[in-house]
């Protein structure tokens, strides 16, 4: 007989990993790029790629060469940060500029950090806010039709809602069936809600994530686009309208299904969860109404990462056996 | 169906023993009985080298109050009073006894016969129980006369009985629930006795339909005050506080006696125990126990004695097979590892799980991902991936804001970490200091007070 191995209970594991929760969250991201795919054409297929590509081997080089520790590639983090990252930009996006954003998202938003599980922000987010502010221009022209060398662009139904409330005339929006289906233009992976939520539901099937952050996300943001769209006169189109456009367009849906989840960037139990999905929708929608930028999502989120340790500190998990006095 | 509210996992039941019969085991020619089967204080061995005993002769008396009888699972003589290791590899006292013959003593009844009436008073009940060495037969082995005697301040109002069997792999109380129904309702109302309460439940979770309806049967034929509750299947449903919390709603309070709520939880195999006790004048000499395992050629449920080698109990299951990597006393959330298999059987021993080397090992760790299962996972509503780091680094401040001392050592989150991480070894690191520092606290304020009622005295 071997030497009998001594070690503390439980000499039990649920088999579970790193590797197969990001498969997971993957396999969940797979009905909306199939879409993108289809929709989008070559330029989705080459935005995803190298994203996906330059995620990776920037994490093998920086783990390697920079970190000098045995690079986790295979723990497909990098890969589901690239992925991420390709659904957050228009599908006609340079491919120079794609890989500066790889860099930025691996390079700055997670290895900086120390790596896997040390990152304060999403490091996709990281990547998607600097490609926006460095490149405006190529980060907000949106093809609305498949290929990627010279295709038509168009605005995104966002856009159009905030030329319609600054008083714009002579601007039509899109039906809802399309934003919800995803016939619009927009960034890659945004454009249909029902498939997002599709990936939703198999990730809370699967347990990968919990429903608290995307239900508190999605519900807060559909409280504050009635608060803020609905008692206002605009002419042309219905404040219904605008409202579901609010909702089911843009990168709503992907982020709170998606991106706020991210385990590493969210808060630890389910009060907080719910505190965090409830702000990042007020925070959207606020910067959607009175911002700058039509698009609030990924501000919001990157907003409420940086109040995730706060939210950790001071709000508790239900506790067993205590009664409040 | 009824569960426990917060948290908790879904280990793989892997009842390989399910179906297998109750075997007695073959008695050897020498048994080793330790004198530190219960939770508390040793027992003082009372027997010295050539003394004779007979099954059921006191070989040990308590040691304190929170402690217990030992009594002879053997005919013969004793051989030597000497140190052995228990199943998890401590040492303590043991007494060695050369079996001749088996001889019982006169006053055990062992017929078959099903004594019904409880003719014990309340405190004769107390009194048999503690004369037997009856202790809590989860595997907590606290004192059962300890728990029957709870403070006056508390207000009893059922039992609770421990039929989950929440373990993977353990077979032994549904073993235990299949053959001997009417015995352990009839334990169940003399635990009812013992309390003053005239309201018991019984859980079992759904994996034991069988247990479920013939107990149900039994309870419908003359223990009407006997409510079986079917449990739906999520570990850790067999610690006391998720039970009281699945069957009746309860919280037992933080810090607080489970009999706060109201209930007093026992094991299935305790309610039998007591009613071999009280009704049949026999001492807790045998008990059910599970030898199980992937690798294990004949997964069984004995009757063994106590104080029968494992190694004999592992051989009549087949033996230990040739790519053992671990042997556990116990099941595999919370069972403990056994250094070799040298030890002898204990009252709290309720399985012996057999590990291939390949489920031995434990994967390396790799960074917390913050993913939150282990939150998700615990039953006391923790945080266990803050207080295994707090812990690690020694934040006892910290340790103690997180209420490391609520935690139950379930291993619901170490189970459930995707990065492999142990998180309970660190928690068990940190919670005993911080347990310390509450009790010098304690200790600390309790003098002050007694002195400022000294000084107000002397005034």
């Amino acid at each position: 007989m071997n030497k009998l191995n001594v070690s503390l209970s439980p000499h039990v594991h649920s088999g579970n990993s790193t590797q197969k929760c990001m498969l997971q969250v993957i396999i969940a991201l797979c009905p909306a790029l199939l879409w993108s795919f289809y929709q989008f054409g070559l330029g989705a297929i080459i935005v995803t790629l190298t994203s996906v590509c330059a995620c990776v081997l920037f994490e093998f080089l920086i783990q390697k060469f920079v970190l000098k520790v045995t690079p986790s590639i295979t723990d497909l983090s990098a890969v589901l940060t690239g992925l991420l990252l390709a659904f957050n930009v228009p599908s006609n996006l340079p491919v120079w500029i794609i890989i500066i954003g790889a860099l930025v998202a691996i390079g700055i938003g997670k290895m900086s950090f120390g790596g896997l599980g040390q990152n304060i922000f999403n490091p996709a987010l990281v990547g998607r806010v600097f490609l926006l502010v460095a490149y405006p221009v190529q980060m907000t022209t949106w093809p609305v039709e498949a290929g990627y060398f010279d295709v038509a662009t168009g605005a995104t139904p966002l856009s159009l809602i905030t030329q319609l409330v600054n008083g714009a005339s002579g601007v039509s929006l899109e039906s809802l069936g399309e934003a919800f289906l995803g016939t619009t233009a927009g960034s890659m992976g945004e454009d249909s809600a029902l498939l997002l939520l599709l990936g939703g539901c198999y990730m809370l099937y699967k347990k990968t994530i919990t429903w608290e952050i995307p239900v508190a996300t999605l519900a807060s943001a559909f409280v504050f686009a009635c608060l803020f769209y609905g008692f206002e006169d605009i002419p042309g189109v219905s404040n219904w309208n605008i409202i579901m456009q609010q909702f089911l367009g843009g990168g709503l849906f992907l982020g709170a299904i998606f991106m706020a989840t991210d385990y590493v960037t969210s808060p630890m139990n389910p009060r907080s969860q719910l505190i965090y999905g409830g702000c990042i929708g007020f925070l959207t929608m606020v910067i959607r109404r009175y911002g700058a930028y039509p698009e609030g999502m990924s501000f919001a989120i990157l907003i409420m990462n940086a109040f995730v340790p706060l939210l950790n500190s001071y709000v508790k998990p239900k506790r067993f056996g205590v009664v409040k006095k | 169906m009824k569960t426990f509210k917060l948290g908790g996992v879904h280990p793989a039941a892997n009842k390989l023993s399910a179906k297998a019969p109750i075997e007695v085991a073959a008695v050897p020619a020498v048994v080793a009985i330790p004198m530190a089967q219960n939770l508390g204080a040793p027992s003082k061995a009372i027997v010295a080298k050539g003394d004779k005993v007979k099954v059921g002769t006191p070989i040990g008396e308590p040691g304190g109050f929170v402690s217990s009888f030992v009594h002879s699972s053997v005919s013969g003589t004793v051989d030597k009073v000497d140190v052995v290791e228990d199943p998890t590899g401590k040492k303590v006292p043991a007494v060695f006894i050369k079996v001749e013959g088996d001889e019982w003593l006169e006053n055990i009844d062992r017929s078959k016969d099903i004594k019904r009436e409880i003719t014990l008073t309340k405190e004769e009940i107390i009194a048999k129980v503690k004369e037997m060495g009856i202790v809590g037969m989860g595997g907590a082995t606290f004192p059962t006369q300890v728990k029957l005697m709870p403070p006056p301040t508390a207000k009893p109002q059922c039992v609770i009985i421990n039929g989950v069997e929440c373990e993977p792999y353990l077979t032994s109380d549904h073993a235990l629930m299949l053959a001997h129904p009417e015995e352990i309702c009839i334990g169940v109302q003399i635990l009812e006795k013992a309390m003053g309460v005239n309201k018991a439940y019984i859980g079992i979770e759904a994996n034991k339909p069988d247990a479920i309806q013939l107990l149900t049967e039994t309870a419908k034929k003359g223990f009407p005050e006997i409510e079986i509750v079917p449990l739906k299947l999520k570990y850790p449903q067999g610690g006391e506080k998720q039970l009281i919390n699945a069957v009746i709603g309860a919280e037992v309070p933080s810090g607080g006696l489970p009999i706060a709520t109201g209930a007093l939880v026992q094991n299935v195999g305790t309610a039998f125990a007591v009613y071999e006790a009280v009704q049949k004048n026999k001492p807790l000499i045998e008990r059910i126990v599970t030898v199980t395992g992937k690798s294990v050629a004949k997964p069984s449920n004995f009757l063994a004695r106590i104080g029968v080698p494992i190694q004999q109990l592992i051989e009549a299951a087949g033996g230990v097979p040739e790519d053992t990597g671990k042997i556990i006393s116990g099941g595999p959330m919370m069972g403990k590892a056994m250094p070799d298999t040298n030890s002898y059987m204990v009252k709290g021993c309720s399985g012996i799980l057999v590990m291939k080397n390949e489920e031995a090992r434990r994967k390396e760790a790799s960074p917390c991902i913050r993913c939150a299962k282990c939150v998700h996972a615990c039953p006391m509503g923790l945080q266990p991936n803050f207080l295994a780091k707090f812990a690690e680094k020694d934040m006892l401040d910290k340790c103690e804001e997180e209420r490391i001392y609520d935690c139950i050592e379930c291993g619901s989150c170490s189970f459930s970490c995707p990065a492999n991480r142990p998180l309970l070894d660190w928690i068990r690191q940190g919670k005993p200091k911080v347990m310390g520092i509450l009790r010098a606290r304690a200790a600390e304020a309790k003098a002050k007070a007694e002195a400022a009622k000294a000084a107000a005295a002397a005034k």
